[in-house]
């Protein structure tokens, strides 16, 4: 049982094409304020991340100790760090190596996990069995302990640090996925097509698949906010991005030595990791209340 | 319910095997030769050989499991290669630091969350529901490692009032307690609301009011008690985050656990202990859990967990 667990699927009739499965989720979507608001501020940090970055008037990398440490100001908003770089700077070049670790990490984790679960659940028995004693296995680690166990033994870099956090979320897509098959495979009409005579791979792709997107779509929100999390304490620690680059972790962990005196090195990474984190939570919370009303 | 807890801990044992698997593979996913890189990159062939045999990395694969699980039977979690020593003579003095850091966190977080929780639920809508539930989402989104910087940088550099690292004295407990139990407060928070939201509207809550109890008695006595049943598998799964959170916290605060002692040996690539922290890590939570699946079992007696 998981806390994130999404509970059923509404089972939609049969005669939905996937457009208009993607219309109703739209639809719903549009309607919850929570949803909304969290969707427009993701979406506005993408733009930040890909536009702001030509826009900034200093080197996110480049070293000039003539403005070390040098508390915010009009010319340095956010201040610089202790190789003289502007922090704000460093924070904007920075916003897409959050994102793509989120995004691809989760990615990862669905292209593992939505296969398995749909496999346990439409196969049942003993493939069923096997593969969810896997997760179990997995799950059997302590939160984040597997990921710094994987990232450890592999080396720390962003792509490292994507797969480990990955492999942290095939769990939630498998139980979850695999849930939401059960309850759609007693459907009536997939026994209706089975008897025409279509083929598992096309039930599975052209009728289970569109039916569980609805709580995928759930996972993969609130997956998206912890792995953020997750990757940046693995930086925090060393373990992932490693400096220069201007990943918001590792720029926490650098300022760390400087915090007493200059706490705002330390101090704007956090709060930056903060925000993007509370926009997914913030479009997690409502796209689960307007998918799994409960 | 001694039936249930033998068969529960029987049904651990093949997760506990898979774990002692991943576990051991872990030395094997290493990109290149796991006996050079912990001999060092410059080492000589002959002390890379050393490494090698030292490590067992000559033996078959299939061999090399069988060993590590025979040594395991037998609690030798095999040799640091920084210190020489047993892993376990360096672990087993850190285990109570780590496990009352954890204790400690779940607790405040278990207190906090469902007292905040219940409030909320009570004053459904309420300016206190809504404050309360931007603090939890504020609480779920800040990384740990921020807010515990930050407290040491303002509670106890600028006004003095905590000791800002170590273990050992209940003042150098309050800060990595609270900032590790922050998150986990947040989520219990948001789950007991919910939870608590559920069970308000259930029939037999109206029928116990409708039939002249007070409001007060019923909340926390029929209310509570149910509503705390979804709760507790919340509570299972936070303590596994709250276990491997101590690593960072241990770290931020200078704490010298076993969250300290896995990232002191993955700097210094001393894998064999990577692997046994890791392990004895892994084998409190499943242990955990147990307890939790015990204590869910006792508190809801109808669910039939087999």
């Amino acid at each position: 049982m998981s806390n994130l667990a999404t509970g059923t699927p509404e089972a939609y009739p049969a005669i939905d094409k996937h457009a208009s499965q993607l219309r109703i989720f739209y639809k719903k979507l549009s309607r919850n304020r929570a949803a909304l608001i969290g969707g427009y501020l993701i979406l506005l940090l993408i733009i930040i991340s890909i536009v702001a970055p030509f826009f900034t008037v200093y080197d996110p990398v480049l070293v000039d100790y003539d403005t070390k440490l040098l508390s915010p100001s009009s010319t340095h908003w956010l201040g610089t760090d202790h190789n003289g770089r502007d922090i704000f700077t460093r924070l904007i070049h920075g916003m897409h190596i959050t994102l793509y670790i989120g995004f691809l990490s989760v990615f990862f984790g669905m292209l593992v996990g939505i296969p398995m679960g749909i496999i346990a659940g439409y196969y049942g028995k003993i493939v069923d069995t096997v593969l969810m004693r896997f997760i179990d296995i997995l799950l059997a680690f302590p939160g984040i302990l597997l990921a710094i166990a994987l990232v450890s033994v592999l080396g720390g870099s962003i792509n490292n640090v994507i797969i480990a956090v990955g492999v942290f979320s095939v769990p939630g897509f498998a139980r979850v996925v695999r849930g939401s098959t059960l309850a759609v495979k007693k459907l009536e009409y997939i026994d209706a097509i089975r008897a025409l005579g279509a083929s598992d791979g096309r039930i599975i792709f052209l009728h289970i698949l569109p039916n569980i997107i609805s709580p995928i779509i759930v996972q993969a929100t609130v997956r998206i906010a912890y792995s953020i999390l997750i990757a940046s304490a693995l930086s925090f620690l060393g373990l992932g991005a490693q400096p220069p680059t201007p990943e918001w972790g590792a720029m926490l962990s650098a300022g760390r030595s400087y915090m007493f005196d200059h706490p705002h090195v330390a101090f704007f990474p956090g709060l930056a990791i903060m925000i993007v984190v509370l926009a997914f939570n913030i479009f997690g919370d409502g796209i689960r209340d307007a998918f799994d009303p409960r | 319910m001694t039936v249930f807890m033998l068969r529960r801990l029987i049904q651990t044992i093949p997760v506990i095997i898979g774990v002692t698997f991943i576990v051991f593979s872990l030395m094997h996913l290493i990109p290149g030769d796991p006996a050079v890189i912990m001999a060092g990159e410059t080492a000589p062939d002959e002390q890379v050989e050393r490494m090698r045999e030292r490590l067992g990395l000559n033996d078959p694969i299939h061999v090399q499991y069988l060993k590590y699980m025979g040594n395991l039977l037998q609690g030798d979690l095999g040799q640091s290669v920084r210190s020489s020593r047993p892993v376990w003579d360096e672990i087993k003095p850190r285990i109570r630091v780590t496990v009352a850091l954890s204790l400690y966190s779940t607790l405040l977080s278990i207190v906090i969350g469902v007292i905040a929780g219940v409030i909320s639920a009570v004053r459904k809508n309420s300016l206190l529901d809504s404050s309360l539930m931007l603090a939890a989402l504020f609480g779920l989104s800040m990384p740990t490692f921020w807010f515990g910087l930050m407290a040491i940088r303002y509670v106890s550099v600028e006004f003095g009032l905590l000791p800002p690292s170590g273990w050992g004295t209940w003042q150098q407990a309050i800060l990595p307690v609270v900032s590790l139990g922050a998150t986990g407060a947040a989520i219990i928070a948001r789950m007991t609301r919910s939870s608590m939201l559920d069970v308000i509207n259930q029939d037999y809550m109206r029928t116990a009011l409708a039939k002249g109890l007070k409001k007060r008695v019923v909340i926390y006595k029929h209310g509570l008690k149910n509503a705390l049943i979804p709760v507790v598998t919340v509570v299972g799964i936070e303590i596994g985050v709250l276990m491997s959170g101590s690593i960072i916290t241990e770290t931020v605060f200078a704490i010298n656990g076993m969250g300290r002692l896995v990232i002191d040996a993955i700097r210094a690539r001393d894998f064999p202990m990577v692997q046994g922290v890791v392990l004895v890590f892994t084998i409190i939570f499943v242990m955990a859990n147990l307890l939790v699946d015990v204590s869910y079992r006792y508190l809801n007696k109808r669910i039939d967990l087999n």
